[in-house]
């Protein structure tokens, strides 16, 4: 019925997220906020010079949302700025247009059902807006907050 | 709450009632629609839908002008709502009724045009903590142009107000005390009369957001003594885009004009203008002619139907699905008031109402989730957001039950 939506990989990353935790050594920090349900995300970097080296998140909210932030941030670990920032986009493509799935985008096009159920699409943005701000933040120290 | 009785309120035919309303009959992703958001807006029955149409088909002209035969018509059929209104509301007159938008602009209006006149630094208003944004915000927007202050009546973990502690704040400096009569979010009923008579004595003014009581009990702005009364055509089986303001005369008479325009004026100069008397004084512009008409015929209708039956029916309801739900494992009521209306809002652990609102829809059943826009009440109950089925006349115990279904099927989801 709702299987579309709710992939077995989706369901399974909303019940045990990954890397849901603050993250010691974060120097880039991102909140992000989903007013129309009341979500709210933070979200941890860590970057060495262009490099994600680790990722995290703590926060809480619907299945779509905490899965779409588990899944995020096992995908970037390793990945340089501008590929994160491709992979945005790619992933916002996959959500809202009829794009073909492209394989870089991995395990993540178990999302490709949410283009389905238009209500949804925020929810699996929040994140990845999220990345966004903390990328542009760039290189503020993980103490200032 | 006690455990539901068999007897269906004697004499109402609820597979009736149902005839009147179209969208009803329409199924949703192969199931038969169950329309449970009606705190967010009512179906429309045909005797509404109707009276739309014939003044467009017919009668469609712009009103307070022109001696032609459609303007006449149309003047007549506007006209005839504001008497209608009367007598849903028991006002004394019908220039105490003031054409808005809804509810929202009713409280914009009263905030804006009484509040610049009346309220100064220091001063306070007194709201409740459940109320709506739009009973709260456009009081936030005056006491921050003017240096007043915002106080909020508390409420106990039932979503009751402590009217102890309502009591203590008010005071000389208590300008308006402004409250829902039944909480959107919660279903609470609130004490409006004993509520107004406490504001009076303390030399307050009470607005009263009638928003969500108008479609579902019977209101009288009399026996209340409200000095004003909001209602939104929309949620009582009427159009979108068309409320009324009721306002005491000596009160509206002494406010100053809201919006400026046409139909508001007696004359014009450029030296001076002439307000208009009431209600015209606070209707500038061509209003929404179409939405007031349907409006008429919407008050018309629940009147036949009869509020009083439409309250005793809703309540059996309520009833059966509090205690329908209360048997789900994980499931939490928020608001448990005594006193309420036919509104189930509830949590279930480990699941989020927005995939909840995804999965119930899926099986046809539409219910609203997320803060309800009122986020402090959320905030008071510990909660994000909430699932909310709210329920109509034209509701049935079979509609219950395909949400308690639905719910179940929630759960096996997301097991």
């Amino acid at each position: 019925m709702v299987h579309d939506l709710y992939q077995e990989t989706i369901l399974d990353h909303s019940k045990h997220p990954r890397n849901c935790h603050e993250l010691a050594g974060a120097n880039h920090k991102a909140e992000g906020y989903n007013p129309l349900c009341g979500d709210k995300l933070k979200l941890y970097l860590k970057v060495n010079g262009d490099v994600v080296e680790d990722a995290s998140f703590v926060g809480s909210g619907c299945a779509i949302s905490t899965a779409s932030a588990s899944l995020m941030t096992e995908s970037l670990k390793g990945m340089k700025r501008d590929e994160a920032l491709k992979l945005l986009e790619k992933f916002h493509d996959l959500l809202t247009t009829d794009s073909p799935v492209t394989k870089e985008l991995g395990k993540l096009v178990v999302f490709c059902g949410v283009r389905e159920y238009p209500a949804r699409v925020k929810c699996a943005t929040l994140a990845w807006h999220t990345l966004k701000s903390a990328l542009e933040n760039k290189e503020e120290p993980a103490s200032t907050e | 709450m006690s455990a539901p009785t068999s007897v269906i309120s004697a004499g109402f035919d609820v597979d009736k009632v149902r005839e009147d309303f179209p969208v009803l009959k329409q199924k949703i992703h192969g199931k038969p629609l169950v329309y449970l958001d009606n705190a967010a807006t009512a179906q429309k029955p045909f005797a509404v839908i109707d009276a739309i149409r014939k003044f467009h088909e017919v009668d469609c002209a712009n009103i307070h002008r022109g001696v032609h035969e459609l303007s006449q018509r149309s003047t007549a059929a506007y006209e005839e709502t504001r008497a209608r209104m009367k007598r849903f509301l028991n006002a004394r007159s019908k220039t105490e009724l003031i054409f808005v938008r809804g509810t929202t602009e009713a409280i914009n209006l009263v905030a804006s045009s009484w509040g610049h006149k009346n309220v100064r630094e220091g001063d306070e208003i007194v709201i409740s903590a459940m109320e709506h944004h739009s009973n709260i915000v456009p009081w936030q927007m005056l006491c921050e142009a003017t240096g007043a202050k915002l106080r909020v009546i508390p409420m106990n973990d039932r979503g009751e107000l402590l009217m102890e502690e309502y009591e203590k704040l008010l005071n000389p400096r208590t300008k308006m005390v402004a409250v829902a009569h039944v909480s959107n979010a919660l279903g609470t009923i609130n004490p409006v009369k004993e509520i107004i008579a406490l504001a009076h004595r303390a030399g307050a003014l009470a607005l009263v957001d009638g928003a969500q009581a108008a479609p579902h009990m019977r209101v009288d702005v009399q026996a209340l003594d409200a000095d004003f009364y909001a209602v939104s055509g929309h949620k009582m089986v009427g159009p979108t885009g068309i409320g009324i303001l009721y306002g005491k005369s000596k009160l509206l008479n002494a406010m100053p004009p809201y919006q400026g325009g046409g139909d508001m004026i007696k004359s014009v100069t450029f030296e001076k203008t002439t307000y208009n008397d009431l209600p015209y004084k606070f209707e500038a512009g061509t209003p929404n002619i179409a939405g007031g008409i349907g409006l008429g015929a919407a008050v018309d209708y629940l009147s036949g139907v009869g509020l009083d039956r439409i309250a005793a029916y809703e309540h059996e309801l309520l009833v059966y699905g509090t205690h329908a739900l209360e048997q789900i494992p994980g499931l939490r009521m928020i608001g448990t008031a005594r006193e309420k209306a036919a509104v189930l809002s509830f949590v279930i652990e480990g699941i989020h109402p927005h995939d909840i609102g995804t999965v119930l829809d899926r099986l046809g059943i539409a219910v609203r989730t997320g803060h309800h826009c009122a986020q402090p009440v959320m905030d008071r109950f510990g909660v994000p957001a909430t699932t909310r089925a709210s329920l109509a006349f034209y509701n049935t115990r079979r509609e219950i039950d395909a949400l308690v279904a639905g719910i179940h099927k929630v759960k096996e989801v997301f097991s």
